[in-house]
């Protein structure tokens, strides 16, 4: 009975991935429980401005418990992989780097391929699954004439999770379960009722699941101070300049902002003023007016293709440049190996460095890369 | 027939029913004693009528009271005949970690100079690290690439203020037995309290605490076949205890707190049979099953043994197989229904780097590929057979999976 091919499923302990297990055991497939202990959550508690006790949404020891008790209630085999190392090095630093240089990060993209998708495949094979299965709001589905594996929208709209999906290969892809592609939120935590599972009613997780609280400046201060790293105190303080060159004060890091941000930034002047660009090598923030935030172009770099292996021509597409963002028609072009310009029908308000640009036609994923920069 | 690997004849009948677990999915074989031993159907049996039958407190004056009494007092004896001491030199306690606990708290005061290892269970290790503040100091010995501790490192580090010499017995990750006795004559010199947890040794090889030359020994029952939740703490006569329990003046005023009558019972028979085990020459065989799995293991390509050449328990094999992760490792095997250890075991889940093998002088990603194998009385040859059968071939599909193996031993 349980000769087919294990398949274990990345358990947070929260509802999605709790009942893609539910799921999938139900079917009668051999379902292995695994969940990646990833970050310490007591690492910096205590540190300057860091909460004292933490309840980190990931990773915490609740967390474990209760991705335990659902395995349990489902009968199925967990176990508890420690990828701490992995995690600093491939999401934690970037995620500190990437704001020291003025960009805007997604740590969860960069899980997605060096952790998720990787390391945890990687055990999962090892242990005896051929395939992965996770509670994304996403489809995979293989396609003969292309014979590509496509990743594709989910039935729920609201809460698609491809932007964070866009690196992924055709390996991993063809390894790969979303069993929640066809469902609603509504009708997922339904499932964890009917099968009993304690973590039914469980709020969704909003945060970044290392940054307890959601405060990031923090998180990064508290970081560096621990690795004994003074750069957040000396190196990242600079001026901040209007679009004409105009100095009109001075800023204390360039991790406090965010291209398009408005509030916090310290000076006062008769219109609303809003960061355009931060810039990495002056250290400058760059404000201006709502208006001086738009862009037709971007470049992205590191593009992973997904439903096609090459862009040997202009193609038409609708692109997404952040998770809430409605995709913009817009035509990508090569640029180089790994390399994609990508020029907007209209232009797009608050492009912005460390970001992704994900490429979509209708639901397909058609690729996707991290911005570089923009032009108007 | 299922070959025995002890002649014990009970628990050679009996024992398939605890230590493998016959299910009509999958049958599965425990090799990770070093956690913790099944109950042996005589304990169990001893323990039974301590639940409802003689349910008596063991301080009371009737009947009730006066059965419990006797024994429990009769189990204090058959844990000094396992201990070769006096049966009023047994404290009883909760388990290893709280007579560990209570002989570093109980003899430390402010001020006081504490000698330890770095490969000390956490029950010392912890304990010894809340010393500080406290306002005690800890010397911490290393050890050296076979998992020993050199006694003369422990002579220089006395201070005039040492009050507590603390190295275990026998390590729980590698099974290395530490030279307790010269540690003991260096401390009964220089006049200061030897404690050695002794929780891996107990059952595993004689224990003389008059040879050692001990004045505290942690010994835990549920590593040796007696229940959880009860061990035992030798308090050498005249030895001056501060308890860290108030209560009631039971165990001599030094534990307070009801006695657990079925666990001291427990216990108690538990210490029996590891006894008669020495007379019947378990230990040897118990080497001889653990040479047998130990070589053919090593036959595997890349790997290599953790605490050669140093004098090990009978039961332990601690092996380093180079390029895998030993937690994907024990996870594979446990699916197949093999149960081993990458090391301590943590409540988490989740997996440090042994502190032992660092100590050791590995390298982390050695110290991950390293998986612990510790045998049991339960335990049969096919037990062995069982695991011989499995772990070559999970170890070569990990590899083969393994990016980092690939490249460097694929030609």
């Amino acid at each position: 009975m349980f000769d087919s091919p294990a398949i274990a499923v990345a358990m947070s302990g929260g509802v999605d991935s709790s009942a893609v297990a539910a799921m999938l055991r139900a079917e009668g497939r051999n379902v292995i429980g695994l969940t990646m202990q990833l970050w310490n959550q007591r690492r910096l508690a205590g540190h300057e401005g860091m909460p004292e006790t933490v309840q980190g949404r990931c990773c915490s020891i609740d967390d474990v418990y209760d991705a335990r008790r659902v395995a349990d209630t489902l009968g199925i085999p967990y176990y508890v992989v420690n990828h701490e190392e992995r995690f600093e090095r491939d999401v934690v630093r970037p995620f500190v780097e990437e704001y020291l240089a003025g960009r805007t990060p997604i740590p969860c993209s960069l899980c997605n391929n060096h952790l998720k998708f990787d390391q945890l495949l990687i055990v999962a094979r090892q242990v005896g699954a051929d395939r992965i299965a996770t509670g994304h709001y996403a489809q995979v589905v293989f396609d003969e004439p292309l014979n590509r594996w496509l990743l594709k929208r989910p039935a729920d709209k609201s809460k698609d999770q491809t932007y964070f999906l866009f690196g992924l290969t055709q390996e991993q892809l063809s390894r790969t379960l979303f069993p929640l592609g066809g469902m609603t939120k509504p009708e997922v935590r339904e499932l964890a009722r009917k099968h009993n599972l304690v973590i039914a009613e469980k709020p969704d997780s909003q945060e970044i699941c290392f940054v307890p609280g959601g405060d990031y400046k923090r998180f990064l201060e508290a970081y560096l101070a621990e690795q004994g790293d003074e750069r957040a105190e000396t190196e990242i303080a600079g001026e901040m300049v209007t679009t004409d060159g105009k100095v009109i004060g001075e800023h204390a890091g360039v991790h406090n902002f965010t291209v398009g941000q408005r509030k916090g930034l310290g000076v006062a002047t008769g219109s609303p003023l809003y960061v355009i660009q931060i810039k990495n090598d002056t250290r400058q923030v760059v404000v201006g007016k709502d208006e001086e935030l738009y862009s037709r172009t971007l470049r992205a770099r590191r593009v992973n293709l997904i439903s096609t292996a090459e862009l040997r021509e202009p193609m038409r597409v609708a692109v997404k440049i952040r998770h809430k963002h409605q995709p913009a028609p817009a035509i990508i072009q090569s640029a180089g190996p790994d390399e994609v310009i990508v020029t907007f029908d209209e232009p797009q308000r608050a492009i912005t460095p460390g970001q992704a640009a994900v490429f979509y036609d209708g639901d397909i994923v058609v690729g996707g890369g991290w911005i570089e920069n923009s032009t108007q | 027939m299922p070959r025995s690997l002890l002649s014990a004849p009970k628990s050679s009948i009996l024992a398939p029913r605890i230590g493998t677990i016959e299910t009509s999915m999958m049958r599965r074989v425990y090799l990770d004693n070093n956690a913790t031993t099944p109950v042996l159907p005589e304990v169990l049996e001893a323990m039974r009528p301590y639940f409802g039958e003689h349910f008596g407190n063991a301080s009371s004056i009737h009947h009730h009271g006066q059965e419990t009494r006797a024994a429990v007092e009769r189990a204090r004896e058959s844990v000094a005949a396992l201990l070769g001491c006096r049966a009023s030199e047994v404290v009883f306690t909760s388990g290893g970690t709280e007579a560990d606990n209570l002989a570093i708290f109980g003899l430390t005061r402010s001020g006081d100079h504490v000698i330890t290892s770095t490969i000390e269970h956490h029950a010392v290790l912890n304990a010894c690290k809340h010393l500080a503040a406290k306002g005690c100091e800890v010397t911490y010995i290393p050890v050296d690439g076979r998992g020993l501790v050199d006694p003369a490192d422990v002579k220089h580090a006395v201070r005039p203020n040492t009050k507590l010499i603390t190295i275990m017995f026998a390590n729980n990750e590698t099974g290395v037995v530490q030279p307790v006795a010269e540690i003991g004559e260096i401390a009964a010199e220089a006049d200061i309290y030897f404690h050695t947890d002794a929780v891996q040794a107990a059952g595993k090889i004689a224990i003389d605490v008059n040879k050692i030359g001990c004045d505290l020994l942690t010994i835990s029952s549920h590593k040796f076949h007696g229940p959880q939740g009860v061990g035992a703490l030798y308090v050498r006569k005249g030895t001056q205890l501060e308890p860290m329990l108030y209560g009631g003046s039971h165990e001599r005023s030094r534990r307070a707190g009801t006695e657990n009558v079925p666990g001291i019972v427990g216990l108690g028979k538990a210490a029996e049979l590891a006894v008669a085990g020495f007379e019947r020459g378990d230990d040897l065989k118990m080497a001889v099953a653990r040479d047998h799995l130990e070589r053919e293991l090593l036959s595997i390509e890349a790997t290599g043994l953790n605490g050669e050449g140093a004098p090990r328990v009978p039961n332990t094999t601690n092996i380093y197989f180079d390029s895998i992760a030993g937690e994907a490792l024990v996870i594979a095997l446990d699916l197949k229904g093999l149960a081993v250890s990458t090391g301590a075991a943590c409540s988490s889940g989740a997996i440090e780097p042994s502190h032992v093998l660092l100590a050791m002088g590995l390298g982390p990603d050695r110290a991950k590929a390293s998986i612990r194998f510790s045998l049991g009385k339960q335990n049969m040859a096919e037990d062995v057979d069982f695991a011989l059968a499995l772990i070559p071939e999970t170890v070569s599909r990990l590899r083969d999976l393994s990016p980092v193996y690939r490249s460097v031993f694929s030609k």
